[in-house]
């Protein structure tokens, strides 16, 4: 290929993703900002009034909802930033290399209603903690707590902080290579400071700009999430996110005015969401500079930091103890209170309702590794491109129109996005409900390959065209088999990220396209617990065993290659 | 003050001994110099003696400070200090932040311990640069500042890692009769580990050549 078609398909390639990605993006907040206002002619809606917002307002506990999203975002983002912290001051350099990747993965991989659905078995009034804790307290009915749905959200900010946690203590993990974390602990306790001193003012305030973008998709998720919202958050009133998602459910075609106001409100919470952790911030920086001229040295903390670090490990347990209860809740047949194990095992629920998940597994199958493949294809096309072109990396607006979707809450734009495409009715539900899981699909599959690709050593394609090999040659012979362990990792981060999607699916679907998630999110709130385990156990398994698989490829073919083969993750 | 090593090697995770068995013992304001080649593990003594060891390596002897044995206390209970080749400034806090951060918590007062950091930035030539980014000081400047930060902290002994290799020639002898001045006014026994023969002359203390594991090696500074 040519400089000229090298630098016509960087441009095609860049193209699409402003057109695919940043623009619908954009317009759907704008066409929400528009409806809020009473502007939306596909309902013959066109004078502009405050009425969508009074609509809004006028819901009962409204103001009560957005207070409790917000709390629950905060807290729990708050919490996984921590709680992650302390499992690395406590556990780096004790624990081997690859040791983190391999016990966080799965939660990783876990979709967020699955973690949900799973926490709810373990913490409910009936649940597994309860039945241990029955002979005990003699208890001889599941005893009378709210332990979920609770009014202050506090159970949907525990599994928030499960699901986060491992997510966050990668990130923390992955941006501490660029800091020389050893001579600056080595030099910090020379200097007469404990391990967690170092860590607290000298580790952390420089990992912290590194982190900070990845907290803020972290917390901008945790203030707008629905999924898990509706399964284990409070109900009356619910979060505002759900409240707004159900207004859109509306069969009343008008409700989607006050809904789309909901929306707004919605950006504006995660607008001060944001405002208040970065405000946080510098009042912490403010603090520590003030206490750390002081010169305490703070040994004692070394012990206090190992609690915290007991919690994260205690969450991850309970993580797996979760996702544990689903696949036994799905073959349970008889399973009485306070029993810690089911008393007969069936196949039951998994026959009964196999239309279901079949059809749900298939559809969410289809739809994953669609939107998945797409996705690489985008990626390794925009960054191949750029070798070629000498235009290496990311540039500053595609680093923004990666992180718009992940820093705006979803349903600010898709209820925009999903009120224009259903009135326009030219793409079918499918391929609409594709391109809603691209939008996330793409920016983490982006984010997995950029760095890999852009440390890939420059002279094994030198030398590959010294040799005298082509780029087409260069990039299927030299450049694919040597980024095959990143590619690999970033389709199965595509995959699982797809798999997990509620919103896209339902906003964009329009109610027709039914996958695992809408199915185990419907099926939570139902009176059989087995079903729903069912839907939630496939859930969570699809994407693991797609980690497993996408671990075992570039294992087997690299079996012999050991500089090919580096870690899970990095 | 004193720094004494009693029969010092340190092992492997395979078991095996990096060096010679080391004994020696260095007298308050003294600067012993330890050479050898590269990889003899010259960087590993340091870290046995001020108790950075990574996992998996062990210490066998004993490092005795003032008499008191401190072999299998962490590092940060040793009061050992350490200079390494690149002078580690933290980059996130300002030259007078750095060395606020060494200076021991026995100054106490707002104003005394301003007044610590901005002392000893005068003796470093710094005067009026506490506010400056580190990364914007010269190599000799932060250098300076380092050792400053490592005195302020009041420790027992100083280990010193090839702290002038990095430096341009030049710059090297100035540098390096500015540490070895400061250390002896402090009156506290440093180590240091070179394989610049110029750096063992300048120290004016004993020379220690390390040994492989097969043989011993002793000295008295």
């Amino acid at each position: 290929m040519s400089g000229q078609g090298a630098i016509f398909i960087r441009g095609a390639a860049g193209a699409l993703i402003v057109a695919g990605l940043a623009v619908p993006v954009a317009f759907g907040m704008w066409h929400s900002l528009g409806a809020s206002f009473g502007y939306f002619p596909a309902i013959g809606a066109t004078r502009l009034s405050f009425e969508a917002w009074q609509g809004l307002v006028a819901l009962p506990g409204l103001w009560r909802a957005a207070a409790t999203g917000l709390f629950a975002g905060l807290l729990s983002t708050a919490i996984s930033v921590m709680l992650a912290f302390a499992v690395l001051a406590v556990f780096h350099g004790r624990l081997r290399h690859g040791t983190f990747s391999r016990i966080l993965t799965p939660l990783l991989a876990a979709p967020h209603a699955a973690i949900a659905i799973g926490m709810v078995f373990v913490i409910a009034p009936s649940g597994w903690i309860a039945r241990m804790l029955a002979p005990l307290v003699g208890w001889a009915y599941p005893p009378d707590i709210p332990t979920v749905g609770d009014p202050w959200a506090l159970a949907l900010v525990l599994a928030l902080v499960v699901k986060e946690l491992p997510f966050v203590v990668l990130i923390l993990l992955g941006s501490m290579t660029q800091i020389p974390v050893r001579q600056h602990m080595a030099t910090g306790r020379s200097l007469g400071y404990g391990r967690a001193a170092c860590w607290l003012w000298l580790v952390f305030p420089q990992l912290w700009p590194l982190i900070r973008l990845p907290v803020l998709v972290v917390l901008a998720f945790a203030i707008s999430v629905v999924d898990m919202a509706m399964i284990i958050g409070p109900s009356n009133p619910p979060t505002l996110a759900v409240m707004v998602a159900r207004l859109f459910a509306d069969p009343n075609v008008d409700a989607i005015l006050p809904a789309s106001a909901g929306g707004v409100l919605q950006l504006v919470l995660v607008g001060v969401g944001f405002a208040a952790l970065l405000g946080a911030q510098i009042l912490v920086r403010q603090l520590g500079r003030l206490v750390l001229r002081c010169g305490l040295r703070l040994r004692w903390l070394d012990k206090v930091l190992s609690l915290p670090a007991a919690l994260a490990v205690g969450v991850v347990l309970l993580a797996g103890l979760g996702l544990m209860s689903l696949l036994i809740w799905s073959v349970s047949f008889v399973w009485r209170w306070p029993d810690l194990w089911p008393a007969s095992l069936s196949m039951r629920a998994w026959r009964g309702a196999a239309e279901s998940w079949q059809g749900a597994a298939g559809t969410s199958l289809l739809v994953a590794v669609c939107s998945t493949a797409i996705a690489l294809l985008v990626a390794i096309v925009w960054l191949e491109s750029g070798d070629r072109t000498g235009r290496g990396g990311t540039s500053i607006w595609l680093q923004f129109a990666i992180y718009l979707p992940l820093l705006m809450p979803q349903i600010s734009f898709l209820i925009g996005l999903g009120g224009m495409t259903l009135q326009s009715g030219l793409f079918s539900p499918l391929a609409l409900v594709v391109w809603g899981h691209w939008l996330f699909v793409f920016p983490y599959v982006m984010i997995a390959l950029a760095d890999p690709w852009g440390a890939l050593d420059p002279r094994l394609e030198r030398t590959a065209a010294a040799l005298g090999a082509g780029p087409w040659r260069r990039f299927v012979r030299v450049k694919l088999p040597a980024l095959l362990t990143p590619i690999c990792t970033a389709a199965a981060v595509g995959f699982s990220v797809s798999i997990a999607q509620y919103l896209p699916t339902l906003f964009l679907g329009g109610g027709r396209i039914v996958t695992l998630t809408t199915e185990a999110v419907a099926l939570s709130s139902g009176s059989d617990r087995r079903v729903a385990a069912v839907h939630a156990t496939l859930q969570a398994v699809l994407p693991l065993l797609v980690f497993v698989l996408m671990f075992a490829i570039p294992a087997t073919l690299h079996r012999n290659r050991r500089a090919l083969r580096g870690g899970f993750s990095k | 003050m004193s720094l004494q090593l009693d029969r010092l090697t340190v092992t492997r995770p395979n078991g095996e001994a990096m060096f010679a068995p080391l004994t020696l013992t260095v007298e308050t304001g003294c600067i012993a110099s330890v050479m050898g080649p590269s990889g003899m593990g010259k960087s590993t003594l340091l870290a046995a003696i001020g108790g950075h060891l990574a996992p998996g390596f062990r210490t066998q002897g004993h490092v005795l400070l003032t008499g008191r044995d401190v072999t299998h206390l962490p590092a940060e209970k040793r009061g050992v200090g350490i200079m390494f080749q690149e002078a580690v400034l933290f980059p996130h806090l300002s030259v007078a932040d750095n060395l606020a951060f060494g200076l021991s918590a026995r100054v106490r007062g707002r104003a005394a311990r301003r007044a610590a950091v901005e002392a000893a930035l005068g003796q470093a030539g710094l005067d009026g640069m506490g506010q400056r980014d580190p990364a914007t000081l010269s190599g000799g400047q932060r250098a300076r500042a380092a050792l400053m930060r490592t005195l302020l902290s009041q420790p027992c002994a100083i280990l010193l890692d090839e702290p002038f290799s990095s430096l341009d020639p030049e710059l090297r002898q100035d540098i390096r009769a500015f540490v070895f001045d400061s250390i002896r006014r402090a009156q506290i026994p440093a180590l240091l580990v070179t394989h610049d023969v110029k750096d063992a002359e300048a120290s004016g203390g004993g020379l220690i050549g390390l040994a492989p594991a097969a043989a011993t090696s002793a000295g008295r500074a």
